[in-house]
């Protein structure tokens, strides 16, 4: 696959954090500074390295939110037994350090060659899409459809209701709750939801799904139903590895 | 000497320590790594093919299950840093098959419903070191975990352990296959910890 092939070790850097968003009552986003950071492509992930004073490690994945080109972030949800995700989120703050390598992963990356692009994310499955949507110049059809639980789980509220109309189209499903006067979906996704947001097959979309395993799937399945070739659909699901 | 991190005490230190590789934490449950849609083929179009020695050979469904089978209990170690000890597999090892062929060659490349590749050096996959399993933990492999049948080399990352695979190609150079190309390592050997090019 052609672009930013890495060939030597992809090797650890110090990375800092440097500032910090609270997304949600359980998602933050960290701004970071790491010498040596070569840059990435929308939709690529980074390994985080955290020791602790007796030597003891724990690594962990983590999507890269912001745009090529643009100051680094990850964007983190603090999983329930987790083990670095509570350190990212509750624990860090500006000054503290860690590890990262990256950045990792050829496939699940988006350059725009011109086609339309759907995006599909589950809860913090946005991440990754947040970079490409962050990174699109505005000359591609790019279309969000951003499934979470209640209004108060979605990440990057506000900015993607300023983004909305001006290179994306956004469109949420609320599974759990919705606030009243919601004009938005309030289903899981399933396959009338998916004809219905999603453009037709003939139009040749990129897909990219991100989301729980249980997401990707659904999504998935729905538009393959459609008439999508599977091999223009890629996913990337979220397991709990805290 | 490592980056300490200020207030990280970490949970781990469960767990084994000769049994997890670097990197690599335990999981209870099974997580799901995929590229794309899962692939769902029927039964009876089902085939699995070794190409590459003297002549194609070819199984249907029912004539796999009729050949030999081990149950085998290993643990399994994903490049996404969930390891998962004492799982249990039923399948036809890649030895039992390859008795059926006649070949000359080191490498093979193994191919899956949905475009998957993945390649392997043979000497990975014979005495004893993989399946072609199709049951686990005593029921049928599910498709999202690669059913109905799966490939099983537990001791490189599993994604080497190749989902819906129809087949396995032998040919005498190795050359990368689908996640090999798209920055993991070549060889992808958890103790070494092979997660990506150059490591």
């Amino acid at each position: 696959m052609a672009g930013t092939a890495v060939l030597g070790r992809l090797t650890w850097l110090a990375a800092e954090i440097v500032g910090s968003v609270d997304e949600t009552a359980r998602v933050r986003t960290l701004l970071l500074e790491a010498d040596g950071w070569e840059g990435h492509r929308a939709g690529q992930h980074l390994d985080v390295r955290l020791t602790a004073d007796d030597g003891y490690q724990a690594e962990r994945s983590y999507s890269i939110a912001s745009a090529p080109g643009e100051q680094l972030t990850i964007t983190v949800e603090q999983l329930p037994n987790g083990e670095v995700s509570p350190w990212l989120v509750e624990v860090a703050g500006d000054g503290d350090r860690f590890e990262l390598r990256g950045p990792i992963g050829g496939y699940f990356v988006w350059e725009d060659d011109g086609r339309p692009v759907l995006l599909i994310g589950g809860g913090s499955g946005v991440v990754p899409l947040m970079s490409m949507i962050r990174s699109a110049s505005g000359s591609a059809r790019m279309r969000l459809l951003y499934s979470s639980r209640t209004l108060d789980d979605v990440i990057y509220r506000e900015e993607l209701m300023e983004r909305d109309g001006n290179g994306v189209e956004v469109v949420y499903t609320l599974t759990r709750a919705q606030p009243p006067g919601w004009t938005g979906y309030s289903r899981r996704i399933d396959i009338d939801l998916l004809r219905q947001v999603a453009w037709p097959a003939s139009d040749q979309p990129h897909v990219f799904i991100c989301g729980s395993t249980r997401f990707v799937d659904a999504a998935a399945d729905g538009l393959v139903a459609l008439g999508y070739p599977p091999r223009s659909i890629r996913t990337e699901r979220f397991g709990a590895t805290g | 000497m490592p980056l300490i991190s200020r207030g990280f005490q970490g949970r781990g230190r469960e767990g084994p320590a000769d049994r997890i590789p670097p990197g690599q934490h335990l999981v209870d449950d099974f997580p799901v790594l995929s590229a794309g849609p899962t692939p769902h083929t029927p039964l009876e179009e089902w085939t699995f093919t070794i190409e590459g020695g003297a002549e194609p050979v070819r199984w249907t469904w029912d004539e796999f299950q009729a050949l030999p089978s081990d149950g085998v209990t290993v643990d399994i170690h994903c490049v996404t840093k969930w390891s998962k000890l004492d799982t249990f597999w039923e399948g036809v090892s890649v030895d039992t098959l390859l008795e059926h062929v006649d070949y000359d060659s080191e490498y093979l490349l193994a191919y899956s419903d949905g475009g998957y590749t993945t390649n392997l050096p043979l000497e990975h996959v014979t005495d004893g070191k993989a399946w072609v399993a199709y049951s686990y933990g005593g029921e049928p492999l599910e498709p999202e975990h690669g059913g109905p049948a799966r490939l099983l080399v537990p001791h490189l990352y599993f994604w080497k352990s190749a989902k819906w695979v129809r087949g396995l190609r032998l040919r005498d150079e190795d050359g990368p296959g689908f996640w090999e190309s798209n920055g993991y390592h070549i060889l992808g050997d958890p103790w070494l910890e092979q997660r990506y090019w150059g490591d």
